[in-house]
């Protein structure tokens, strides 16, 4: 089927997965209602396996977006493989993420239907932010992802460190989206339009059609998608946010939300400003550098689990600046690869910390994994599977993703940023194997410390479907960056498909 | 009359900064902050003289962003003021960062 967006209606079959899934989160919100009724009576885990319905039905959907086929780039909404690939991306992560916390919401005295609706918003949110090609529209999406992941933050209305985390989430998210929104004035201002495929015609390749507007609304941009993924200097609210969240949602924001993030970055700087790669280039190659270095460092003393963990997600972000500076069908590929890889590797750890935390996240610190291996052997040998996989142990499917981004840096002539990445991975071994070491190699406190821990069946299927994920991803790379390439083939080409465009 | 109405909105929008910048009452940071998209607001305006009317449509969005956003924000102030009564940012320390 052909998309036309001068006719309205051809909205409707591009947005397919967002109205499935905000139909499907008002339907989960209202079973829970009817079902308890004016009762203070606990949800019913059924609402979850329905969250899980929902969330195939779009992925059914998204699928059969790969059958349309777009005449134009000129329309308000992609209708391209890289929005396929992240839509499945975050509908991944929030299938993980409704595993996980199916028992914790039990155990925390949480309400199901309104956190699973949130989610499933949230998610609705990401794929307008990473699937937009309108600036407006974009930051619809950033809002409707952020505003519901604010409330998910401090769900928890008893634990006051939620709160606080919350607050201070909220804070720096809406002075953040300020920038963002300021960075769309005056790119709006400086080309007369706020499509990014119109943009990029007008900057030109060569960058020369932009003034000193769009510059300057380009660096806000930086500004504003800097505070989203928690590069280095905007990265001051990650480490409380992560530790103060339950930790389910830690891991879907840590997952999730900073791909949702990274997918907009690199769809609006690859296809709006390929012109100016010159400046944001540059900018996005120191970011890189010092999101690589310092939070490594940080984490190295880190003796919280959450917080390393929250630490670690930073420098993954470090991580993934690198593919994005190499701004390439190559980088975007790995880039792409490696958001994978890190959704599956960073939930399942965040998986294992709920697990270890029991009621009320008693046990976050690092001698509450003392001994856990031999106690639980399959627990121990998942998150021992995931700290490596983070570290960039061969073998496991971020060992791959590294391989690919350092790749696609050195093809770009990175070679700086390629060496920092590999001495930053370096010390990052240190703060992941410490964990691990303090799993298989120290005594437990008593015999039945892990005596608490119990693994219902929904949080198996999410752990066996990480480690399978993470283990099959570094032995047969091959298939997934393929699509990955695809993806970030329709995300550089685009340039090709403007022809024909009309004033809206 | 463009270059005025922008001028003014970068300093409204460098005003709302700084205020998040120094101040420690929650309130107040959440005002500086609806003082920048108001700046943006002004700006979108300001560019729609030149440009064309859809700067105009974007204020509605932004607007209706801001007051969704506002909803949560007081919300969650509010939580944190039932546990410690107080809003001011320097007594919320049980995280650090």
């Amino acid at each position: 089927m052909v998309i036309d967006f001068s006719s309205q209606i051809h909205y409707v079959w591009a947005l397919m997965p967002e109205i499935v899934l905000s139909a499907w989160a008002m339907l989960v919100l209202l079973v829970d209602v009817f079902q308890r009724g004016d009762r203070s009576v606990p949800s019913s885990p059924a609402i979850g396996w329905l969250t899980l319905v929902g969330v195939g039905a779009a992925a059914v959907a998204n699928g059969w977006l790969m059958t349309l086929q777009e005449v134009s780039a000129t329309g308000m909404i992609a209708v391209d493989e890289f929005r396929v690939f992240t839509n499945y991306l975050f509908l991944l992560a929030a299938a993980l993420f409704v595993l996980i916390s199916m028992r914790y919401l039990e155990q925390e005295n949480m309400r199901h239907g309104e956190l699973f609706s949130l989610v499933l918003l949230s998610v609705v949110g990401m794929m307008v932010f990473a699937g937009a090609r309108d600036l407006i529209v974009i930051f619809l999406g950033l809002e409707l992802m952020s505003v519901a992941v604010y409330v998910l933050t401090g769900a928890n209305r008893r634990d006051l460190r939620a709160a606080e985390a919350a607050l201070k989430y909220f804070l720096l998210g809406a002075f953040s989206s300020a920038f963002f929104l300021f960075g769309i004035a005056l790119i709006y201002g400086g080309t007369g339009t706020i499509n990014l495929a119109i943009v990029s015609m007008i900057v030109g390749v060569d960058g020369l059609g932009a003034n000193m507007l769009v510059l300057a609304g380009m660096v806000l941009l930086v500004v504003g998608f800097g505070f989203k993924v928690a590069a280095v200097p905007f990265h001051m609210w990650t480490p409380d946010a992560y530790v103060g969240a339950p930790a389910p949602i830690t891991g879907f924001m840590a997952a999730a939300v900073k791909a949702a993030g990274f997918a907009a970055f690199g769809r609006v700087f690859m296809t709006a400003f390929p012109g100016l790669y010159d400046t944001w280039g540059a900018i996005v190659y120191w970011l890189a550098v010092i999101t690589m270095i310092a939070p490594n460092l940080v984490a190295l003393v880190a003796g919280n689990v959450k917080r390393m963990l929250a630490y670690s997600s930073i420098a993954h972000a470090g991580y993934l600046l690198v593919a994005l500076a190499a701004a390439s069908v190559l980088g975007a590929a790995s880039f792409l690869f490696y958001l994978v890889v890190y959704t599956l590797m960073t939930l399942g750890a965040f998986a294992v910390v709920v697990l270890v935390g029991r009621q009320g996240e008693q046990f976050v610190d690092l001698d509450s994994y003392s001994g856990l291996g031999w106690q639980r052997p399959l627990l121990g040998v998942c998150m021992t599977i995931f700290l490596l996989s983070l570290a960039g142990f061969p073998f496991t499917g971020g060992f791959i993703g590294k391989v690919f981004i350092l790749r696609a840096a050195v093809e770009k002539g990175l070679v700086p940023l390629a060496v920092i990445l590999v001495m930053a991975s370096l010390v990052s071994y240190w703060y992941y194997l410490r964990v691990a070491w303090y799993m298989w190699f120290r005594e437990a406190p008593s015999a039945d410390s892990a005596s608490g821990i119990t693994v219902s069946p929904a949080m198996r299927v999410a752990l066996v479907a990480a480690v399978a994920g993470v283990v099959l991803l570094g032995i047969f790379p091959g298939q997934l960056l393929e699509l990955a390439e695809r993806g970030a083939a329709t995300l550089i080409n685009v340039q090709g498909m403007v022809g024909g465009f009309s004033a809206r | 009359m463009a270059d005025q109405s922008l001028f003014l909105a970068v300093i409204l929008f460098a005003i709302g900064t700084v205020g998040v910048l120094v101040r420690r009452n929650a309130i107040i940071l959440f005002m500086c902050i609806e003082l920048m998209l108001n700046a943006v607001n002004l700006a979108f305006v300001a560019f729609s003289r030149s440009v064309g009317i859809e700067g105009q449509v974007f204020v509605f969005f932004v607007m209706t962003v801001a007051a969704a956003e506002a909803a949560v924000g007081l919300a969650i102030i509010i939580s944190i003021f039932r546990h410690l009564e107080s809003v001011d940012v320097k007594d919320f320390n049980l995280l650090r960062g």
